[in-house]
Parts: structure tokens; sequence; C-alpha cells
């Protein structure tokens, strides 16, 4: 039982050849054979999904049922669901029962879906590979000696495997479209603002985005026209109208697609994925797609430019956690403010308590404006430079990381050379605009390669139409 | 830049963390690693332009003011470490 769509599954469904029960039951059996080894899941609800679903084969009966009954869902251990524990891959939040439910989360289950559990994830969504999770890391499931990637690990192998139909991410740098790319899933951060982010824990709100993880854009395209839209609870959601995505039809226009030279010829790019998209660009060109080269003169400050706001907006939104109302609170203590000092220090893991650091530095008096303010300001020609671009050509591609998934613990050491693996996908999240990761293939050791593609702001018809239309070997 | 021993405890008072002299060097070694390579934005002339400080598109975004109850009592206090009569306990503050 694999489904490579949720219309296949519906058409099932109402076809009568299967049932939720089954779906479910599927899904909890790809958990128990995976999980154990791959630590994706931190927690599987089984037998509230095993309600859920007797519950709603009962409403396809009726003809009740939402558009979403049999979806399977696993959600990013960084949205909060009612009654559930969402512990942000943190000891800070280990026993954290949340009071609410995620907007996104909410429109998901009103039609119908099935939450089957919460997906480890890098601890606050800081890091790039999900070995800074304080509940052990997680493997790749093309091969378990490489890391999924990250912030979204869990969420990626989880569809990777087959543990759940789609997954819930955030995306802030890259953490949606980064493990899409290593676990040959499909991963999408819409344009920022297009979903709300009620009930998302924050790590950076200049650049934070719920994303999907799926194995078609069919599903993707589905998820974002019902979770996307605006919310009376999240102020910086888009009250943009939300285009009936799985609807529209594909068009085979022919595109203007824009490369840069300098990443194809960045140092640290893997032959392999090099390779993989030059045939991708010489298929796109055969496909009667305009490709042309066009520089981008500020590859290398989009990290360093990436880094300093997030940190310091990391360092402002984590200051919350004060073990006063909720969080740890370590025993150890004399006062109020060694209380705060030893809860913090010894319920954050070291890249949470770096970053904060980091953050501090940046927005601390006399440095205020040499870092932060002046990345404010890069982060502006950086956005201006990218909507310029995508004035005159309809999508940037390019690999969606540099090379394909690496080896657990080989880049544990230098807190540098782990930034670097987000290089490629920065630039979406600095300018706030849509990208996704499309599987395109693998390397000579069955790793699987990504290819990013960019467009403007609230482009994601565009996108999705793009991506449906053409084929790659 | 200079990064040292003051450097690093300033900034992790005003964080309200800890560090403690054997977590020291490593985490100076760290921040003057990354804060050397953030400093490449120097090398950009930013003169006359101004920071964006505002990523949404929407702004001044209005509601009716209307008082609402979303959470209970019961249900704000159920994650505290430590309450009271319905309220959060922390150590004593004054003495």
């Amino acid at each position: 039982m694999f489904y490579k769509s949720y219309q296949q599954i519906r058409a099932d469904l109402d076809e009568q050849r299967i049932t939720v029960a089954q779906i479910v039951n599927h899904h909890l059996e790809k958990i128990e054979e995976h999980n154990p080894n791959l630590n994706a899941f931190l927690e599987v609800f089984k037998e509230e999904a095993i309600i859920k679903a007797a519950q709603i084969d009962l409403k396809l009966k009726q003809g009740t049922a939402g558009r979403l009954a049999g979806l399977v869902v696993g959600i990013k251990d960084l949205f909060c669901l009612k009654d559930h524990l969402v512990s942000c891959s943190s000891k800070m939040l280990e026993d954290f029962e949340s009071q609410i439910t995620a907007t996104p989360i909410q429109r998901l289950l009103d039609e119908d879906a099935i939450v089957i559990g919460r997906q480890n994830c890098d601890e606050f969504a800081m890091g790039s590979s999900n070995e800074n999770s304080a509940f052990g890391l997680v493997k790749n499931g093309a091969n378990p000696s490489r890391v999924p990637g990250g912030s979204s690990g869990g969420s990626a192998v989880g569809v990777q495997t087959d543990m759940c139909q789609i997954s819930l991410g955030s995306d802030t740098g890259g953490s949606v479209r980064q493990p899409a790319a290593f676990c040959g899933v499909f991963g999408l951060k819409p344009t920022y603002s297009r979903i709300s982010r009620y009930g998302l824990t924050a790590y950076s709100s200049s650049f934070d985005c719920v994303g999907i993880l799926s194995k078609s854009i069919a599903d993707t395209e589905l998820i974002l026209e019902i979770i996307a839209g605006s919310d009376e609870r999240d102020t910086t959601s888009s009250r943009k109208k939300v285009p009936q995505f799985s609807q529209s039809p594909i068009k085979s226009s022919s595109y203007k697609i824009a490369y840069f030279d300098e990443i194809n010829e960045a140092e640290g790019i893997a032959t392999s994925v090099s390779q993989m998209m030059n045939q991708t660009m010489s298929s796109l060109k055969t496909s009667g797609h305009l490709l042309e080269k066009v520089s981008f003169p500020f590859l290398e400050y989009l990290l360093p430019t990436y880094y300093i706001l997030t940190s310091a907006e990391a360092s402002a939104n984590l200051a919350r956690f004060d073990g006063v109302r909720y969080g740890f609170r370590d025993l150890e203590i004399s006062n109020l403010e060694s209380m705060y000092k030893k809860s913090r220090t010894h319920g954050f893991g070291p890249e949470v308590l770096r970053r904060i650091l980091l953050g501090t530095f940046v927005l601390s008096s006399g440095y205020q404006d040499a870092f932060y303010t002046k990345a404010q300001k890069v982060r502006r020609l950086i956005k201006d430079y990218t909507e310029k671009i995508l004035e005159e050509y309809d999508f940037i591609i390019s690999p969606t990381t540099a090379t394909t998934a690496f080896e657990i613990n080989s880049k544990t050491i230098d807190p540098v050379e782990m930034y670097l693996s987000d290089l490629f996908t920065v630039q979406a999240s600095v300018a706030g605009i849509p990208a996704i990761s499309i599987p395109l293939g693998e390397d000579q050791n069955a790793m699987p390669i990504g290819l990013q593609v960019m467009t403007a702001s609230f482009e994601e018809e565009k996108l999705f139409s793009f991506a449906k239309s053409f084929k790659i070997t | 830049m200079n990064i040292d021993k003051e450097t690093i405890q300033k900034l992790a008072h005003l964080a309200r963390l800890e560090v403690t002299p054997d977590k020291e060097a490593a985490l100076i070694a760290d921040m003057k690693h990354i804060i050397s390579w953030v400093k490449k934005l120097d090398e950009l002339d930013t003169s006359g332009i101004e920071p964006l400080t505002h990523m949404s598109f929407e702004s001044n975004v209005f509601r009716p003011d209307e008082p609402k109850n979303e959470l209970t009592h019961e249900a704000l206090l159920k994650n505290a470490p430590d309450h009271q009569n319905g309220f959060f306990k922390v150590p004593k503050v004054l003495d």
C-alpha cells in the first residue's frame, strides 16, 4: 500500500476498496518497522489515531467526511496540538502539554485528516542535520549512516519511509527544503505570511514559515490550499485570497528561468549534484524553456545576514523560557536570578545556547548598529535584488543543497561548516519568497538530490504548474 | 573585536545564562569564529539603505476589541513548574 497522492487514497476510499482504519494501520506498521532505527517520531498517537479512523470511516459511509478523510499527517514537534505534548525536541519543554491547537493543524483536522504523531527535529528548529535534538538524532531512511537534514529531519524521514502521507514542518532558512532534498521528497516553503503561525513555536519571527513535506506536488497543492490564508490569531498572516491550487490546470507555457553562475561553480558543490543540475537544465531547454545565466553578487553574504538576524530574533523569542510559567525549572537554585540562569542553561542544548549568546551580542549596546542594523540593510539589498531578477524571470533554479546527505557526526565540530549546508536555501528565506525542493534523482550512492525552484511572492500557483509540467530523467 | 572571558560573562548575564569557567574557552573560540565570519557584511556599502524591519505585507490589522477568555486559569497553570493558590510561584524576591 503506497500512495503517491491523496487523490488516489480518496478514490480508493470512495470506491470502498480500502478503509481509513486500514490506512492508519498501514502507517502504524511502517512506524513500527522503521522508527526504532530512524527515530523520526518522538511520540505516536496510536490509540487516538485508531479511534479517529473508525469515526471517519463512519463519516465516509454517511457522506459527511471532510476533504482530507484518510490523510495521515505527521507534525514537527514545534506545533501545538491541544492536550498533547510539544517539546521542540528540547529538555526545556520535555513535559509541556499544549493548551491550544496550531491553526494549520486545526485546518487539517477540520477536514478529517488524522495526526499520527509528533516528529523529531533540531532543538527549537536550530540545525541542519537533526543532530541537535535532546531526544536523539534522526537517521536518513535512504542510508542510516547519513543525516536526514534539518531541522525538519523527522518530518522528511516520515514521508520518505511512508510512516505518514504528508508532514507539516517549519522552514526558517531551509528547514523543510534541505531535509526534503536529502530524503528525496517534495518540500515547500511558501511565501512568508502565507500560512498562519499561530501555535507554531517561534524561532525567528521575520523568517519562520510553515512548510509542507509530501510525496507529490498534488498533495502539496491540496494541503497549502487548505491551511493557507488569514487567521485572526496571527496578525502577520496574509489576507490575500488563496487560490484553489489543486484545481488549477497545468499550463504548458514556456518559462524564463534564471540560474546563478556563482552557484554552479560554488566551492564544495558535489560533482554528482552539478552533473544532475546540468542534465536538468538541458532537459528544460529541450522542453522549450529559456534558461539564462544571471549574476548574483550576494551569495557569500546570504548566510552571515541570515545568522545575524535569526540569532537576534531567537534570543528575543527564547527569552520567554524563564522557568516561571512553563518549561524546565532547575531545582538547585538560591534566588530568582539563579533560577532564571540555571533553568535556561540546563534546559537548552549547546546550539541553542550558542545562538542566544550570538543574538544577545548582535543586539547589545555598542554592537547593534554594526551587526543587527547592518544585516537588516543587507537584507533589503538582497530582497530587492532577488525581486528584480524575478520581475524578469519566472523562476530561479539551483540545487537545493550543494551535496547529498552527509555522514552523521561529520560536521558537528565547526558550527560555520554546518551553517554552510543551508547556502542555497537561505536566499528565499531572506527575501520572503516561495521556494520548493523537487526530488531530481540520486547520486551513485543512491542518495537523493533535490532541485530548488524559487519564484516571486504569492506565485505558488506558477511554481506548482512548473513543477508538474516538466519530467526529469 | 575582542571577545574575551569578560564579554562572554557579560553576554551570558544579559541573556540570563550561566557560563561555567570550563566552557569559556570553547565559547570564546566559537563566537570569535562566527563573528569574524558574519563581519563579512562590512564589505558591502549600505549607505543610504533603509534597514528592512518587517517582512509581512500586512499592516494595521484590526479586529473588534471584544473581551475573550480562551484559556482557563487551570489551563494556564497546568505547565507551571510551581504554583500556589492560583499563582505562579518563584523563589523569594525580597528579604
